[in-house]
């Protein structure tokens, strides 16, 4: 027998927050309005961002707002949207893959190398691999149970260790033939916008359908929502965290290829840091880090905000570039500090 | 070994039934790192009936259930699912099987809306076979009202009350086409009304030929709706039996493993009779405890050998007095003074320094740390007294351990067990040694025994009974009256923050606390003509208490529907279809109901 409520009846008590089981007159009054629209800025907020820095530079830089412009940022960011896209769905599980960016530049010099033999050699041949690579992560995250973060930062230093073995420490560089059909697939354009660009938006678009509207996709939000809730529903939970990583690894391998073909040859030095930003644009994009939340069309205006970012910092010419990454982080940090307070506000409201 | 039925009857000693059985275990046994936790347990749960699994905390029922749900492997024993060997290696092949579970701590996704997580891993296609959530939520809907549960299914889960979100999860494993539904301690976060629901779905189930296998510490819930009983004690199986044969006394004797005799004399709390060797100046004395929006005006004394039991309902700022006592809680105004000393700056860490202790009430989060040692749980406030220069010597440790777990009878494999592996009484024991070895003027203990199970209690109540006699100061809260009656030697009953009355020597009744209570209470209109008192009592029963409206005779509380006895004509009639008021009032848990109701409960545990 509780004390606590002794004297008053259910019905005159004041619906208290632990025990509010009265589900009826205070769920059917369903979302508040500023819960809604905490919760509308939190998936869309940075798509209001990104129109406000676009429509500002437009009038400031004439040159910004030109189709061609429009085109090189958009081919630029559609490699680091490839690669965001596996890092939503990673993160989205409650993981982390530091080794994209590696992996990026292997597949892309993979790609370089594996191109002298036609198209099919050229795609398979990284996707094999940095499948492989991730498929490795996954297995040692999912089945050994080991913690994500040094699992891929192990990765990454193998990845690059791996390229610079094949490219004998970087000095041998592959070429894609120059009449070679897989340049096309970098270099080419439909009505004007590049292969790349709509390859990013393909794979964006079957993304989205798989994470909203399939049970692998709904798996990923439990298992980053709660882990042990989700193994004990009886949800696949080990084998979901397996086929991220292996998504992952797959996407920025095909990212580097894609790439490896747009530049005609597998550089090395590129793709450094790259998980970084890959994390920066699937954060900014509204995708909690620690799970459970997260949307790929936030991602898709993320990437898309740091590449403005880029081209704007490129179009004042005055800045040192470097500072792209001073204001890069810059929103960042206000994008993480937003979110902590739109949670609160949409947990209270 | 005997057909299942023979090995049923032999158990039972009663002639074969009919009813087949669908699940069975079969000398299941578990060992942990220094832990038996399963000792050769067989148990039989047949097609339609609903079993209730009984037990002390630690008696090894969560454990079962995770060896029946594929959580756990078992080390020794076999499980059979209508009467073919199975073998689970994880909760979902368990699940494909058809045995669902209920996990007492809700266990699903916040953060995903109530719709997906009833349907996670199942959810409705369309032909494209893509998620069809039109469906999803229309369904999920119809399911929730069968459940007279009204709730936006597209509502993210976390959004929603505890209770509510109990019963999702109730509607998430009676939807899935199950044999066995599992339930641990399914009402723990129930409403009464919720209750009924969940009482009128296990009718539904049972109608439906689907066994339930029923955890619960409540004795008239399991009287209500069980048909049968199995009683674990240490990891071993005691009993297994029709309940209707059974006297609560015997099952409550069973689960200790008590003399019946014993269970009678003591009733079921362990406190001793007489009062307390109470010093005469008062060891804390707090004047004028003021905290915006918490406490108004709140003074008291505390003496060296006494238990001051703080009453209240739930808000009226116990808590928060606690807090307040031990630094915890910003003040606005008010002086707080030890042994005649007044504590200048109020932090918990000069309250520590001071000598008042406080064990919290939420001690998984505000207490234990379950990836810790036993030892280390207990040294850990005690450290920077154990150092000398920064450096902790371990032979000092090891020795005030020894001594605490000694002397709480702390029950662990070694000082070295990690603390989130024991049970919710010796967890409790552990925070109640961290602070003990601190050498405490004065304790404050928020709800010290709540969750734990009926021996652990028991055992805690007698060590709060010791330490007063040892000139220890005691604050006690208890939201059950009969701890706080049977414990304390005076009772501070709170209310909107503030003071409302004082009750000393033979007022340290039940009748004088609801009275104070009562005079303040906004008085509802008496149902039925009943005194304040009574409707008081009976809307208890309705608070979502461990009376849990099971007196039917109880009128129903304004707009909860009233409690239907039993709804269902079931195949096997539940034993207690409608259970007689002192039946329900002689839980071993609940205390009376009402003051007139008192000596029925000893009555009926005679």
């Amino acid at each position: 027998m509780k004390l606590s409520s002794v004297l008053d009846p259910a019905g005159t008590r004041a619906p208290s927050p632990g025990t509010g089981g009265q589900a009826g007159p205070e769920a059917q009054a369903g979302v508040s309005g500023r819960q809604r629209v905490a919760s509308l800025v939190q998936r869309q907020g940075v798509l209001a961002v990104l129109l406000l820095v676009v429509l500002i530079a437009s009038f400031v830089y004439p040159t910004f707002a030109t189709l061609d412009n429009a085109r090189g940022v958009t081919v630029q960011a559609s490699f680091l949207a490839i690669v965001a896209l596996g890092m939503t769905m990673v993160i989205i599980t409650g993981g982390i893959d530091l080794s994209v960016g590696s992996v990026f530049a292997l597949g892309g010099v993979l790609a370089a190398w594996a191109s002298q033999w036609g198209v099919l050699p050229a795609l398979l041949v990284p996707l094999v691999v940095c499948g492989a690579i991730g498929a490795l992560n996954g297995v040692l995250i999912a089945r050994v149970g080991m913690a994500p973060f040094i699992v891929t930062l192990s990765s990454l230093l193998g990845a690059r260790g791996l390229l610079l073995a094949i490219t004998d420490e970087g000095a041998t560089t592959y070429l894609v033939p120059k009449d070679s059909a897989f340049a096309e697939l970098g270099q080419g354009s439909v009505w004007g916008f590049g292969h790349p660009i709509l390859i990013a938006l393909v794979l964006f678009a079957a993304g989205g359908v798989v994470l909203q509207r399939t049970s692998f996709g709904q798996t990923l939000f439990a298992v980053g929502g709660s882990s042990d809730a989700a193994v004990l529903m009886g949800l696949p939970v080990a084998r979901v965290k397996l086929t991220v990583y292996l998504l992952s690894g797959l996407l920025a391998g095909l990212a580097g290829a894609i790439n490896a073909a747009r530049l005609s040859s597998g550089v090395t030095i590129i793709g450094v840091g790259m998980e970084l930003d890959a994390i920066a644009a699937v954060v900014i994009g509204g995708t909690l880090l620690v799970g459970g939340a997260g949307s790929l069309s936030g991602t898709l205006w993320g990437v898309l905000l740091l590449a403005v970012i880029q081209n704007l910092i490129n179009q004042i010419g005055s800045l040192n570039s470097s500072y792209q990454s001073v204001v890069s982080g810059g929103f960042l940090i206000v994008v993480v500090v937003a979110q902590r307070y739109l949670a609160r506000s949409r947990r209270t409201a | 070994m005997a057909s299942p039925e023979a090995a049923a009857s032999a158990a039972t000693g009663e002639p074969p039934s009919l009813t087949p059985t669908v699940l069975e275990a079969r000398g299941v046994s578990k060992r942990f790192p220094g832990v038996v936790a399963l000792d050769d347990v067989s148990f039989t749960l047949r097609a339609g009936e609903t079993h209730a699994l009984v037990g002390e905390n630690g008696a090894g029922k969560s454990t079962l259930i995770k060896v029946l749900t594929g959580v756990h492997r078992p080390d020794g024993g076999e499980l059979l699912l209508s009467g073919r060997q199975v073998h689970f290696a994880r909760p979902f092949e368990a699940q494909q099987a058809g045995i669902s579970t209920i996990y007492q701590e809700v266990n699903l996704v916040p953060l995903m809306s109530v719709a997906r997580n009833i349907f996670l891993g199942r959810e409705p296609r369309t032909r494209l076979g893509l998620i069809d959530f039109r469906r999803m939520h229309s369904e999920a809907a119809t399911l929730l009202e069968g459940f007279r549960v009204t709730v936006d299914p597209r509502l993210p889960l976390h959004t929603l009350g505890v209770g509510t979100q109990q019963m999702v999860a109730l509607a998430r494993a009676v939807s899935v086409r199950a044999q066995v539904v599992i339930m641990d301690e399914p009402t723990s976060s129930l409403e009464p009304r919720e209750v009924e629901t969940l009482f009128r779905v296990i009718g539904d189930l049972r109608r439906q030929n689907i066994a339930v296998l029923y955890v619960s510490h409540r004795m008239d819930e399991l009287y209500r709706i069980c048909d049968r009983v199995t009683v674990l004690r240490d990891g071993r199986h005691i009993h297994t039996g029709d309940l209707a044969d059974l006297e609560r006394v015997q099952l409550v004797s069973m689960m200790l493993g008590r003399e019946i005799t014993e269970v009678r004399r003591h009733g079921v709390t362990s406190f001793g009779d007489e009062g307390h060797d109470i010093a005469r100046k008062p060891v804390l004395t707090a004047h004028g405890l003021t905290s915006r929006h918490s406490l108004d005006d709140i003074s008291l004394d505390l003496h060296p050998g006494e238990v001051l039991g703080l009453g209240g309902l739930l808000g009226s700022g116990r808590s928060e007095t606690a807090k307040a006592l031990a630094g915890a809680l910003a003040l606005d105004k008010g002086t707080i003074s030890v042994a005649g000393r007044v504590l200048r700056r109020i932090s918990s860490a000069s309250a520590i320094r001071a000598g008042i202790s406080l064990l919290p009430e939420d001690r998984k989060a505000e207490g234990i740390v379950p990836g810790l040692s036993v030892r280390e749980n207990i040294v850990l406030a005690a450290l920077p007294r154990l150092s000398r220069g920064g450096i902790v010597s371990r032979k000092r440790q090891d020795r005030i351990v020894d001594i605490f777990m000694k002397r709480l009878r702390i029950k662990a494999s070694s000082p070295e067990q990690k603390v989130g592996e024991l049970s919710g009484g010796n967890q409790q024991k552990v925070l109640l040694a961290r602070w003990l070895c601190l050498e405490p003027k004065v304790l404050l203990l928020d709800e010290p025994t709540r969750g734990i199970d009926v021996g652990a209690k028991a055992e805690v109540q007698a060590l709060i009974d010791e330490l007063a006699q040892e000139g220890l100061a005691v604050l006690l809260i208890s939201s059950d009256i009969e701890e706080l009656i049977e414990g304390s030697d005076r009772i501070v009953v709170l209310r909107g923050g503030a003071t409302a009355g004082e009750l000393t020597g033979d007022q340290v009744s039940e009748a004088a606390l609801f009275a104070v209570l009562a005079d303040h209470a906004p008085a509802p209109a008496p149902p039925e003509g009943e005194t304040d008192a009574d409707s008081d009592a009976d809307a208890d029963a309705g608070g979502g208490a461990h009376a849990a409206a099971t007196d039917p005779l109880a009128p129903a509380p304004a707009p909860a529907p009233a409690p239907t006895p039993d709804p269902d004509p079931a195949p096997t009639p539940a034993p207690t279809p409608a259970p007689v008021p002192d039946q329900a009032a002689g839980d071993a848990h609940a205390p009376a109901h009402d003051p007139a109701d008192d000596p029925a409960v000893k009555e009926d545990l005679r």
